[in-house]
């Protein structure tokens, strides 16, 4: 069970939290002028990645808020704990694998 | 027979306090501090069961948690447990216990019959069975469940409770070895908070079974009492006995299973047996010791054959002879210590065979200066005894040890203790995803690193002197709380002296030759528990498995409740003597959790009946019990479902509570609708986004139906949400998608329309709701209230307006889900009951008749209502159901654009209909399939599914709706429902509103 910063609460168990999936999958902005093939993949495609995942947590028995995390996807490690919105932070894929 | 193995003094037994139990039966003796185990080798039994697959007699054969065949059922009745390692439990007064996988007894087992089959079972039989007609599958499950059981569940239910806890750490140490012990000693001298976890029932470890141990030149149990005692003393550390780190798993996180009261004949009443401990460690030092392994030899198996470390266990700890003529059979010099202590001891040691042509080291080398008889350069190539062993064969070995020479020569013996290395138990850290390798020298596996916050000391690491387990426990415990960030100002102590004596030198030896082929005529057991052999593993490999990870899948070789702790090494070993390939390319299979079996009632703890899952009750619950109604779960809410009458089943009360609502009055308690505040200048425009239909110009006093849908353009959930202000709206949700629509809705202003001011509230237990239904609805409620205008003018239907009903202040939203005259008064929840109580004192003169979930369904299904969740499974779309009508075409809205899909627009999507079945007696079963034209057999193409089905009391026939294929343009087409009785039933589709389609009955 991880053990998960919420940026607004402070450590807690991932019992507390439910899962977003990968974060920055922005919605189109114009969802009619968006073809059908797009918006199939802002639906349906996440990337699996072996490294370095951006991902959505929402603290749904906490202050229930959401945020994203940066996760290495091979050792659990939690990299970064950053605000919805913000942007991903860099990171040396090839030396954190 | 009383005990005639027990030496007359030494160990650690209490023999004021004798112990009276029963085995098999058999009413024997032992004492306090005695193992089930110990207690029976002491009255000279080592046979204690049959084998999993050839009911092979077996002995007991270690002295800890790594037992692959004592395994015991305990007690009696629903306090009975399977699988128990009789090495691990301690004995109490009147324990009972009995040996499994036996019939009709241990002593004769007519399965034995298996060994002499063996043949027909090789490695893959289960693979290779299942391979045959999938009919013969039903007989050889039935067989082989029955000839190759473990113990016996218990039906009966758990007379005892459990518990869970939680905890949180600086350093967690698991084991109190030397190494151990040292670790939470140092840690806690730096002020660390210490959880120091042992499975056993005291500290010490190997300690407690070794004699004449020194210690900073004091007996090594003395330093162990001052380190306890040390610990004891220490504010910020808590030991913790009887208890296994059962599960090493993300960010470490440990799992403990505590035996509070296995050990106690009459437990306190306030005591559960197991607590479960969930553990989050700062840092983690693992000093689980290692298991020392066997050697794969010819009919290694038999009771008597144990490994020798285990002997010495007994020896030294309990004070018990494992026998009284013994040969030792090893690769290296530690299990020379056994023989020694043996001797001692006064046991007859008649032979040591040691695979070694050059016997060194300390333990040998007073072995032989002892005079005791070395047998340097030889192998036992077989042994013979039924029940127990009775005599070994011995040859000499060739140099390279793969084959024998010369004659075997015959001894007779009573006991033969082997060893054939020793393995670091490096399970937890495996767990932990840490990396182990072969390590030459030491012949085993061994810790290389570590993926989480975790430190490696002692035996586990590799580190098998007792001076190094001292000097490296001491180093981690101070490493790893200072990686906790305590400060080092731990009180330093210097390293007290002791030995650093080990097993080695060894001369490692994977598979024992004999004086026949392997397979033939006796077995080389590598895996005692699941029975398998070293030919077993050769024939694998024979037949093409490579991997290991497959070989053990396939001969199911570590695949026993032991998870293969005195096995696998070997095993590897073999395999990779076979493939010609070096141990460490051929790699180690993942050790996964349990280390050993956590009972389902310690997972399970206290969240079993009423506390299995939380139960809510509206205000009003106690009226509803008090009424007789019987009630059915939504989600977490227990719902009326009818009120019986005297003499009324199901169908009769509904029929009754149904007629009520369409003649005069009915009344539901729909307090558990979800209830949503919804506030903020952007209210209006966030309502435009989330529903399928338009919120800007919905009148404040106004009630409107709304649609929401996933993104994905599939219904999640409707309801009525009324507009109480400019900026304030109630939202209704289903009862059982509450937390999900908050949820859903508040992903949306989080991630992705940050920039509304909106706030949501869940006020769902804040509002008792009292729902009126039926013609009298409208008198009633006027007889209730002085200061709410009710004329259909004032608040016609879908209108909303504030006032008192009762004298309470109440919200009234004139919205019906039965088609009829219907107010939902909303009060605040702890007046619902009271308002309850008058509406129905006051409803008398209508005959006010209160109706449940059932009748709800069967009212709303007259009239075409949906039920999200009934009529909806998340691949339903609005268009589906009919409702175009809610769904606006000048919007964007969560999920609109899927629903311009090609796979959306497709016409033989299954969409909503209702049907009528010919007959209007049957009503169909729900869930019912539909086809075009019923074949004599199925398969059939199924073309849809009924998804609601009653009996309308109203129009005096069965009704239902349907999920069919382009069902909208089929409405006046017949199609087919075959039923599992075989009836094929003749159905129309058609408009799914059966009642009041205008709405007048409604309106009125
Ligand atoms: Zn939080």
């Amino acid at each position: 069970m991880l053990l998960i910063p919420c940026p607004y609460c402070g450590e807690r168990a991932e019992s507390e939290f439910s899962y977003g999936g990968e974060a920055h999958i922005a919605r189109p902005a114009d969802p009619e002028k968006t073809s059908d093939a797009d918006w199939a993949d802002y639906l349906y495609t996440r990337t699996n990645t072996k490294g370095v995942y951006f991902e959505r947590w929402m603290h749904a028995h906490g202050c229930r808020r959401w945020f994203n995390i940066a996760r290495h996807t091979v050792s659990y490690d939690i990299l970064a704990v950053y605000e919805t919105g913000a942007p991903p932070p860099k990171f040396d894929t090839k030396s954190e694998v | 027979m009383s005990q005639r193995y027990r030496l007359p003094d030494g160990g650690r037994i209490d023999r004021t306090a004798p112990l009276n139990f029963r085995f098999n039966g058999t009413a024997l003796r032992g004492y306090v501090g005695d193992t089930l185990a110990s207690a029976l080798l002491s009255n000279g039994i080592h046979l204690v069961g049959r084998s999993f697959k050839y009911h092979r007699p077996r002995g007991i054969f270690s002295a800890g948690a790594e037992e692959p065949n004592a395994l015991v059922q305990l007690g009696t009745g629903a306090r009975s447990d399977p699988n128990m390692h009789a090495t691990q439990v301690e004995l109490i007064e009147g324990l009972k216990a009995r040996s499994q996988n036996c019939w009709p007894s241990v002593d004769f087992d007519i399965s034995a019959i298996n060994d002499r089959l063996s043949r027909f079972m090789p490695s893959g039989f289960y693979y290779k069975t299942f391979m045959w007609p999938a009919a013969f599958w039903m007989r050889y499950e039935y067989i082989i469940r029955h000839a190759a059981g473990l113990g016996t569940a218990p039906t009966g239910r758990d007379p005892d409770y459990n518990d869970k806890t939680f905890a949180h750490c600086d350093v967690l140490v698991v084991g109190a070895g030397p190494a151990g012990l040292a670790a939470a000693l140092s840690a806690a001298r730096t002020g660390a908070r210490v959880i120091l976890v042992e499975q056993d029932a005291e500290v010490g470890g190997a300690l407690l079974g070794l004699a004449g141990e020194k210690i900073g030149g004091k007996p090594a149990l003395d330093w162990v009492a001052a380190a306890r005692a040390e610990l004891v003393e220490s504010a910020d550390v808590r030991i913790l006995t009887r208890t296994t780190a059962y599960g090493y798993f993300d960010h470490n996180f440990v799992g403990l299973l505590e035996r509070l009261t296995d050990h106690i004949v009459d437990p306190p009443a306030h005591l559960p047996r197991h607590r479960l401990w969930k553990v989050r460690a700062k840092q983690v030092v693992l000093a689980t010791g290692a298991i020392e392994r066997p050697l794969v030899f010819r009919d290694n198996d038999r009771p008597g054959i144990m490994l020798a470390g285990a002997c010495q266990t007994y020896l030294n700890r309990y004070a018990v002879k494992a026998g009284q003529k013994a040969v030792l059979f090893a690769n290296n010099d530690g299990a020379y210590a056994t023989a020694n202590d043996l001797a001692a001891a006064g046991v007859k040691i008649a032979a040591i065979v040691d695979t070694r042509p050059n016997p060194e080291g300390p333990h040998s080398e007073r072995a032989e200066s002892a005079g005791l008889p070395v047998l340097a350069g030889h192998a036992i190539v077989g042994t013979t005894g039924d029940k127990r062993v009775r005599q070994v064969r011995i040859a000499r070995l060739n140099d390279d040890g793969s084959a024998i020479t010369g004659e075997a020569q015959e001894v007779d013996c009573d006991l033969l203790a082997v060893s054939g290395g020793w393995n670091p138990a490096v399970h937890l850290l495996s767990q932990a995803r840490g990396k182990i390798r072969f390590d030459e020298e030491r012949g085993t596996f061994v810790p290389m690193q570590t993926e989480q916050a975790t430190h490696v000391a002692g035996a586990c690491n590799g580190s098998f002197g007792l001076a190094s387990c001292l000097t490296e426990g001491f180093a981690t415990g101070e490493t790893a709380a200072k990686a906790a960030g305590l400060s080092s100002k731990s009180r330093r102590k210097k390293t007290p002296a002791a030995s650093n004596e080990t097993f080695l030198p060894a001369r490692w030896t994977w598979l024992v030759p004999s004086e026949t082929p392997l397979g033939r005529g006796g077995k080389h057991f590598v895996d005692l528990q699941s029975d398998v052999t070293a030919a077993d593993l050769k024939l694998a490999i024979r037949e093409g498995y490579r991997s290991i990870e497959h070989v053990k899948r396939y001969t199911t070789t570590g695949m026993g409740t032991d998870q293969g702790k005195t096995g696998n090494v070997n095993a590897i070993g073999i395999i990779a003597d076979t493939l010609d390939r070096p141990i460490a390319e051929v790699g180690v299979t993942t050790f996964r959790p349990p280390y050993t079996p956590v009972t389902f009632g310690a997972f399970a703890g206290r969240d079993v009946d009423d506390l299995l899952d939380p139960i809510r009750k509206t205000p009003m619950h106690g009226w509803h019990e008090r009424a007789g109604a019987l009630f059915e779960d939504v989600g977490q809410w227990r719902r009326p479902w009818y009120y019986p009458r005297a003499g009324e089943d199901l169908h009769k009360a509904v029929a009754r509570e149904v007629a009520a609502v369409r003649t005069s009055l009915g009344v539901v308690d729909a307090s558990t609708l979800g209830k949503i505040d919804i506030r903020g200048k952007d209210a209006a425009t966030f309502l435009n986004r989330i529903y399928t239909n338009a919120w800007s110009k919905l009148e404040i006093g106004k009630c409107r139906y709304g649609l929401m849908l996933g993104e994905n353009g599939m219904v999640m959930d409707d309801g009525v949400t009324a507009r109480l202000g400019e900026y304030q709206f109630l939202m209704t949700t289903t009862t059982g998608n509450a937390a999900a629509v908050l949820q859903h809705m508040e992903e949306f202003l989080q991630t992705e329309w940050t920039d509304l001011d909106v706030q949501l509230t869940s006020v769902t237990e804040q509002f008792a709701t009292i729902s009126l239904a039926g013609p009298n609805a409208r008198r009633l409620l006027s007889e209730m209230t002085h200061d709410i205008e009710l004329s259909p003018n004032a608040l016609p239907h879908m209108a909303f307006t504030e006032g008192t009903v009762a004298s309470v202040p109440a919200r009234v939203f004139r919205i019906s889900f039965t088609g009829e005259m219907s107010y939902e008064i909303n009060v605040p929840a702890s007046y619902g009951m009271a308002v309850w109580q008058a509406v129905l004192t006051a409803g008398e003169r209508y005959d006010i008749t209160p109706y449940g979930t059932e009748a709800m369904h069967v009212l709303r299904a007259e009239k075409g209502y949906i039920i999200v969740g009934q009529e909806t499974d998340g691949s339903v779309t609005p268009v589906d159901l009919g409702m175009d009508w809610v769904v606006s075409k000048k919007k964007d809205f969560v999920g609109r654009r899927s629903l311009a899909r090609p796979d959306m627009l497709k016409p033989d999507r299954k969409q909503l209909v209702g049907l009528l079945t010919d007959d209007p007696q049957v009503v169909l079963p729900e869930g019912a399939q539909l086809v075009e034209r019923a074949l004599p057999n199925p398969p059939m193409p199924m073309i849809g599914y009924v998804t609601s089905s009653y009996g309308s009391p109203n129009l005096g026939r069965s009704i239902a709706l349907a999920l069919v294929k382009g069902g909208l343009a089929r409405k006046g087409e017949t199609i087919f429902a075959p039923l599992a009785d075989g009836r094929v039933v003749p159905c129309t589709m058609t408009d799914p509103v059966f009642l009041d389609p205008e709405g007048e009955r409604l309106r009125g």
